[in-house]
């Protein structure tokens, strides 16, 4: 069948502003939000978006789908049987039509030190037991798709907030048992960017495509913090 | 035109990428390393990959097991010093992934834990969860980011390498953000970039995976090695051909027909293993290419059901369990569920087979050193040799760490000697590049390069399919003629600088078509049947080793044609010997585990 579908266009070759376009794209019970842009695309080659493996792992093809932050390959029109609009991912810069810049996101990331600090050297790997592994696993399935970015009100008030997603890996990796980079990692998570910046709406984990739950990581982040703070007031 | 210089680049930033310019890194902290990417590294295609990497790893194994499962599987078209190599090395490159905090899989004493695979004959698949290349990716990119000596390129294409007298003397790219022309020049390149299953129709590889690398050195006169073996993953979901891992049947899964008959005895994979005890080399647990083999045989024989117009088999996962299954194959559940709607624990899985791996690519020594001074190339993209005509489940994410290590350390002693070419050689060429990106664009154009795709990747399927017959690759080697001719009239129409998706999936449909043309002639020349490579012509439904146990060789014609020679295969240890899974194993030499290979 056929369905319309609105689309937030920007050209900033032409465009001052972004400007809804409407598409008739043909729906069945599995098409996607990326399938229907792929459409599109077919009639305007110049629509701009970003997709790669249309399996939601990727992380590539995050859009607004009615003003929530979505995975466009996971997300399907038969769930919305009326009104279908798609937009770029809020909070950050559109640099063209869904196309947003994530380097604030790669810096964020970069910035908790996202890899394991251990200066051990071996040939054999370390043990972890199941449940060692149980206390991080969640948080190291994100895939840096930035939809909690979007949904998160104060990194759309503040974008030096470190954000969920890298305060989610500086968790994974501080709860990892082959890491010893949690002291290295806490400055930034102390930080006037870090945990406390979060006033714990949540929104963040209802977004998450992956069941990652960054709120719970940021939450477990300030009880470390708060941890912190007080050791470092016995030390002082 | 911007002009950049560094040591190395590294075209790529997928697993075989990330790991060789981190051993670049490694090797020489003082060496200026490129990581050029069409994409943010992670959304590279390795994310995708779900079961798992193959090392030795229990006290009861051996490399020389391994080695004898992958040349076996191979169907003997394997390099056999380079599998030896391979074998060797594997575990510590596990390990080492390990040391940088991917969470593997684990008993409950902490060890880490290793699953069955298909096509070998004992556990040594390193898993985590059913988002092993997910992690892998990751841990790699997480771990690229210690090491300021290399700097990242993130969404440059590349148009060209820069060849000066038979040495590497860079990369013309195009920034995506800007669509403005970078040249880079450096003293060694890695191309790291990939497969090119996106030339067929129904695959699990992402919308990136079209061959590009492949085919900026096969221009360049670097030969393509074994282009005719592509590989059919058997469980795909119609028609998105979404890779359902292999895993499931390491955990026990089973394939049925649509009688619920589970057809793979059939197929000289049986004894049926009872449900519920999966054994190694036996039923489900067969190489991919004998899987695919068998549904195709199945569809013949009207044995398939249908999905929504696909004709399918169905993977039974049912008696797992629930909580076997989320711990095991937690996302394969989240597929199952959001992609046809199927809860795996309380019906089977409809799947096809879908084209998930390109066996063959740029021809390479074992330092991974192409026949152009200073270029190398890796993983998918590369035939080093390790696959043959029919590569088994999890070897490739441990290839790619094996030979990522080996290329970036090669890549780097060779830019601690070589000297950077002076602009003026590449001047040229750059200038040529220029010209051409130039021409292509027009207000207008009757064709498009979705309605060339499509029919290329309709041709491929139809001509290069499972099974192959000389008739039928003649159809698609004239479709892709017309179509080349079609490619030389098309233009862009979208004249944006910036993101201009246009002119990359012009420029990618370019390389495809090259690329497409190097796997049909290969199948046509090779007049036998091995492995992936299957020919229902009289006279070519078995192996011939008398005449063809050689790899081919696609190099690029004055016409721009390919012209196919032929490469003889390195033996070092195994002999040729009948390839033999199910009951026929017992006894037969890729089934010994006695002697050593090494």
């Amino acid at each position: 069948m056929n369905k319309s579908i609105s689309i937030a266009r920007y050209h900033p070759e032409q465009d001052n502003q972004p400007r809804l376009q409407a598409y008739q794209v043909q729906s069945d019970h599995s098409t996607s939000v990326l399938d229907a842009l792929l459409q599109v695309q077919q009639q305007d080659p110049s629509l701009g978006f970003r997709w790669s493996c249309r399996m939601a792992i990727c992380g590539s093809c995050g859009v607004m789908v009615n003003g929530i932050p979505k995975l466009g390959c996971k997300t399907f029109l038969r769930d919305y049987p009326d009104e279908l609009t798609v937009s770029a991912l809020a909070h950050f810069a559109v640099e063209k039509d869904l196309i947003v810049d994530m380097q604030p996101f790669l810096q964020h990331l970069n910035a908790v030190k996202p890899y394991l600090i251990n200066s051990e050297q071996s040939a054999e790997p370390h043990r972890q037991t199941p449940a060692q592994l149980a206390k991080y696993q969640q948080f190291a399935n994100c895939i840096n798709c930035g939809l909690c970015y979007s949904a998160c009100p104060q990194f759309g008030l503040n974008p030096e907030f470190l954000g969920p997603a890298a305060i989610t890996l500086a968790q994974r990796y501080n709860l990892d048992s082959r890491d010893q980079g949690k002291a290295a990692r806490m400055p930034q998570l102390n930080g006037k960017n870090g945990v406390w910046s979060c006033t714990f709406v949540g929104f963040c984990s209802d977004v998450c495509p992956k069941k990652v739950d960054p709120a719970a990581a940021i939450n477990q982040g300030k009880v470390a913090s708060a941890g912190d703070f007080i050791i470092s007031m016995f030390k002082s | 035109m911007q002009q950049l210089q560094q040591d190395i680049i590294v075209v790529g930033g997928g697993g075989a990428g990330l790991r060789a310019a981190i051993a670049a890194a490694e090797a020489n902290p003082k060496l200026q390393v490129a990581l050029l990417s069409k994409v943010y590294p992670m959304r590279s295609h390795t994310v995708a990959a779900e079961g798992g990497a193959a090392a030795v790893t229990l006290t009861e194994d051996s490399l020389a097991a391994h080695f004898q499962d992958t040349v076996s599987g191979s169907d003997w078209l394997a390099e056999q010093d380079v599998a030896a190599y391979f074998v060797k090395h594997a575990y510590q490159e596990l390990v080492q992934l390990e040391r940088w905090g991917c969470p593997w899989s684990r008993k409950a004493d902490g060890s880490v834990q290793v699953r069955r695979f298909g096509g070998m004959k004992t556990e040594r698949t390193w898993f985590a969860a059913d988002r092993t290349g997910f992690h892998i990716l990751h841990t790699l990119f997480q771990t690229s980011l210690r090491y300021p000596s290399i700097h990242r390129f993130d969404e440059y294409f590349v148009l060209d390498l820069l060849v000066v007298e038979q040495r590497i003397a860079g990369v013309l790219a195009i920034q995506f953000s800007t669509g403005q022309l970078v040249q880079i020049r450096a003293k060694a390149v890695i191309l790291a970039t990939g497969g090119a299953g996106r030339v067929f129709h129904y695959n699990t590889n992402g919308g990136i995976v079209t061959g590009d690398g492949m085919a900026l050195a096969y221009r360049h006169g670097v030969a393509l090695r074994d282009m005719e073996f592509v590989q059919y993953h058997p469980t795909g979901l119609p028609g998105s051909g979404i890779l359902i891992t292999e895993a499931c049947r390491g955990e026990g899964g089973i394939l049925l027909n649509k009688d619920g008959y589970r057809y793979l005895q059939d197929y000289g994979l049986g004894p049926e293993t009872p449900v519920g005890q999966p054994k190694n080399k036996y039923m489900e647990l067969g190489p991919r290419d004998k899987l695919s083999q068998a549904f195709w045989q199945q569809q013949q024989l009207g044995l398939t059901g249908d999905y929504q117009g696909h004709a399918v088999v169905y993977l039974d996962l049912r008696h797992l369990g629930k909580a076997h299954l989320a711990s095991r194959l937690p996302f394969i559940c989240e597929l199952a569920n959001a992609y046809v709607n199927i809860d795996p624990a309380s019906q089977p899985i409809p799947i096809r087979p879908a084209v998930h791996y390109t066996m063959g690519g740029i021809l390479t020594d074992i330092n991974c050193q192409t026949s152009i001074s200073g270029l190398f190339a890796v993983g998918e993209c590369a035939s080093v040799g390790l696959h043959g005509a029919n590569r088994l489940g999890s070897n490739s994410l441990s290839e790619l760490l094996v030979f990522g290590k080996v290329a970036g350390e090669q890549a780097a002693a060779q830019a601690e000697q070589a000297n950077i070419a002076p602009f003026s050689a590449v001047a040229g060429q750059c200038q040529r590049q220029q010209s051409y990106i130039s021409s292509l664009f027009a207000d207008s154009c009757s064709d498009s390069s979705v309605a060339i795709r499509t029919e290329l990747t309709l041709a491929m399927e139809q001509g290069c399919g499972i099974y192959r017959d000389n008739a039928g690759m003649q159809l698609c080697l004239n479709r892709l003629q017309a179509l080349k001719d079609r490619f030389q009239q098309l233009k862009v129409t979208d004249n944006s600088n910036l993101f201009n998706s246009a002119l990359l999936q012009h420029l990618e449909l370019g390389f495809g078509l090259d690329v497409a043309e190097t796997i049909c002639r290969s199948a046509l020349a090779r007049t036998e049947s091995r492995g992936a490579h299957q020919r229902l012509d009289q006279g070519m439904t078995t192996r011939n080793d008398t005449d063809f146990l050689q790899h081919s060789l696609a190099l690029r014609q004055q016409d721009g044609s390919a012209a196919i020679s032929w490469q003889p295969v390195t033996i070092t240890s195994l002999p040729p010997a009948a390839r033999h899974y199910g009951s026929q194993a017992s006894g037969s030499p890729g089934n010994d585990t006695t002697g050593s290979s090494q």
